[in-house]
């Protein structure tokens, strides 16, 4: 290993030795990730484009800000020590940004082998967010309001009706089979009754967003009441407890584990319906604007767009994740 | 050594019940078939005694103790706790399991606190709780969380969360049959402190002859399923006991004769 370094420096510096005394303070996936970073900045400004894209010039000077951030962090990391674990972590991750923004770069713009309208440099999307940035803005916020109105309202539904089934043997003869055959059904199948059954295309896209994220919820919370130690109820029972307590405070904390489950599912459900429900006579909408520029061949704002909706939705996740990780903190022993 | 039995009462009044069980035959459905578990058994305990329940395993003990809990009916007889027949559970009829069966999403605090909480009277009796930990020894964990437990520790804490309810009847299933060896030994001679200190009556089920004798001041032994009672005896040594007493020695033998495993 310190062979190989030796040979790489030799050929790289005129004095291996003294190179060598500050490689050691020095963090080598933040050179390597402020080379890459640069090389992306200097093919965008430096090579001439097949077709223009605008942007050029901001998308070069921010790549080439965060090759000289990565430049500073290199020197800087050794010093910091224990406040930059998380940097170093990510160190290899950097690097393969920068890579992938170079390639990305010269396969789009610079030597069209990619060709417009398909595809688009990263230039490209970060025009599409300086132009269009008032107009998203709008989506986003139209997004956010149907997806979380649809979202809690279907989970709030799905977990109510999935403790009830899980608890009663009446509710459940009755409520399991017709569960059973909706739960398959695409979630977007139902939009021809929605337009009969709903005053306006808003709440028919809370009602589609909310069942796509509510089945999941219902029956991972009815499997996880039903799954319930039945000695937790015995335990309660002996002990004074009325069934509205064994209901609240025994089946619907030991069925938390399967519900989050539910929980993730249906978040995945609903994005994926998301674009589906903003067809439904929407104004606005990040679903709604991809399907806009779409028939418009606008892909790089399709792609810019899409960009967003996958950043939300992991964010999203991460939120779920910190609430489980909280609620959940009883489990840590059985996981 | 002579624990009072004043010294660490939880609640204000000593009670304990007697227990009248009277011809009572129990069977279990099994999809058509009924097997019978229980085949008229008659027992009577005083109020404040400590009765051992022993037989083979899988004789219809555990079930026994389910329906002087209250948390099953009988097929047939009754089962009368100072004279008023059972017919539902009853936080002065209080089962500890052979697992500790604590919630794993509550503390121990909220565990043991779960039969105050569930008749609604925790706001005015939160002391009681911590009394009940303290009586256990488990004060130093009432924050931790079931899974950060011992075996023996969850199993004191369960034992503390029927005491917090101060219970005239305390019915133990097993406690300890899952405990190591050693583990078993101090909470044998934990359990004979805490029924001498709190005065409740006590009917253990138990497979071990030797925890028996050591808690028990009556043994019971029971046949193979369906069970009938055996043969009945009386412990009369003074607590707290030696296991190496010649007298309990000698009533080993003897009842591990009517088991049929005398060597």
């Amino acid at each position: 290993m310190s062979n190989a370094i030796e040979t790489l420096d030799g050929g790289a510096a005129s004095s291996p030795a003294s190179l060598r005394n500050v490689q050691s303070g020095v963090w080598t996936n933040g050179l390597l990730a402020a080379a890459a970073w640069a090389a992306a900045a200097l093919a965008t400004v430096g090579l001439p484009d097949v077709v223009p894209w605008g942007s050029q010039g901001l998308f070069a000077a921010i790549v080439g800000g965060g090759a000289a951030i990565f430049f500073a962090l290199a020197f800087a990391v050794p010093r910091l020590g224990r406040l930059a674990a998380g940097v170093v972590h990510y160190g290899p991750w950097f690097i393969a940004i920068g890579v992938w923004f170079t390639l990305w770069e010269l396969t789009t713009a610079k030597f069209g082998w990619l060709p417009k309208p398909f595809f688009s440099p990263p230039n490209g999307l970060l025009n599409v967010y300086v132009t269009e940035a008032p107009r998203l803005i709008i989506c986003i916020a139209y997004t956010l309001r149907l997806w979380s109105l649809g979202f809690v309202s279907g989970v709030a539904i799905g977990y109510a009706i999935g403790v009830a089934l899980g608890w009663s043997k009446r509710f459940s003869y009755w409520g399991m089979p017709i569960l059973k055959l909706i739960g398959p059904v695409p979630a977007t199948a139902w939009i021809p009754c929605t337009f009969f059954f709903f005053p306006t295309t808003f709440a028919a896209s809370v009602f589609i967003v909310a069942l796509a994220s509510g089945i999941p919820v219902m029956i991972l919370t009815s499997s996880g009441v039903a799954s319930v130690n039945r000695a937790y109820y015995d335990v309660g029972r002996n002990l004074g407890a009325s069934d509205w307590y064994l209901v609240s405070r025994i089946a619907a904390p030991a069925s938390l584990p399967h519900v989050f489950v539910g929980l993730f599912m249906g978040l995945y459900y609903s994005f994926a319906v998301l674009v589906v429900a903003e067809m439904l006579g929407a104004k606005f909408g990040l679903g709604w604007y991809i399907q806009f520029q779409t028939a418009y061949s606008g892909y790089a704002n399709v792609y810019a767009t899409l960009l967003i909706m996958a950043l939300i939705c992991a964010g999203i996740v991460k939120v779920l994740f910190m609430t489980r990780d909280r609620l959940l903190v009883w489990q840590k022993g059985f996981i | 050594m002579v624990a009072r039995a004043t010294a660490v009462r939880i609640a204000s009044s000593p009670r304990s019940v007697g227990v009248d069980i009277r011809g009572v035959s129990h069977a279990f459905d099994l999809g058509g078939s009924r097997l019978p578990v229980l085949d008229s058994v008659s027992l009577s305990v005083a109020g404040g005694e400590f009765v051992a329940l022993l037989g083979p395993s899988g004789c219809g003990k555990s079930t026994l103790l389910r329906l002087v809990s209250g948390l099953e009916q009988p097929s047939a007889g009754v089962i009368a706790v100072d004279g008023s027949p059972i017919d539902r559970p009853d936080p002065s009829r209080i089962l500890v399991f052979q697992d500790p069966t604590l919630f794993p999403w509550a503390t121990v605090w909220n565990n043991v606190a779960t039969g105050l909480e569930a008749r609604s009277v925790l706001a005015q009796h939160r002391s009681r709780v911590d009394a009940a930990l303290d009586l256990v020894g488990l004060n130093g964990f009432a924050q931790a969380y079931p899974h950060q437990l011992s075996g023996g520790m969850a199993q004191r804490a369960a034992l503390a969360r029927a005491l917090v309810n101060d219970p005239a009847l305390l019915l133990l299933d097993e406690p300890l049959g899952k405990l190591d060896s050693l583990t078993r030994l101090t909470l044998q001679v934990e359990l004979v402190a805490l029924w001498r200190k709190a005065g409740f009556t006590a009917l253990l089920v138990t497979h071990d002859v030797e925890e028996a004798l050591l808690l028990a001041s009556r043994v019971v032994v029971l046949t193979e399923r369906p069970a009938r009672i055996k043969a009945e005896f009386s412990v009369e040594q003074t607590y707290p006991r030696h296991r190496d007493d010649p007298t309990l020695i000698a009533l080993r033998r003897r009842i591990l004769g009517v088991l049929g495993l005398a060597t």
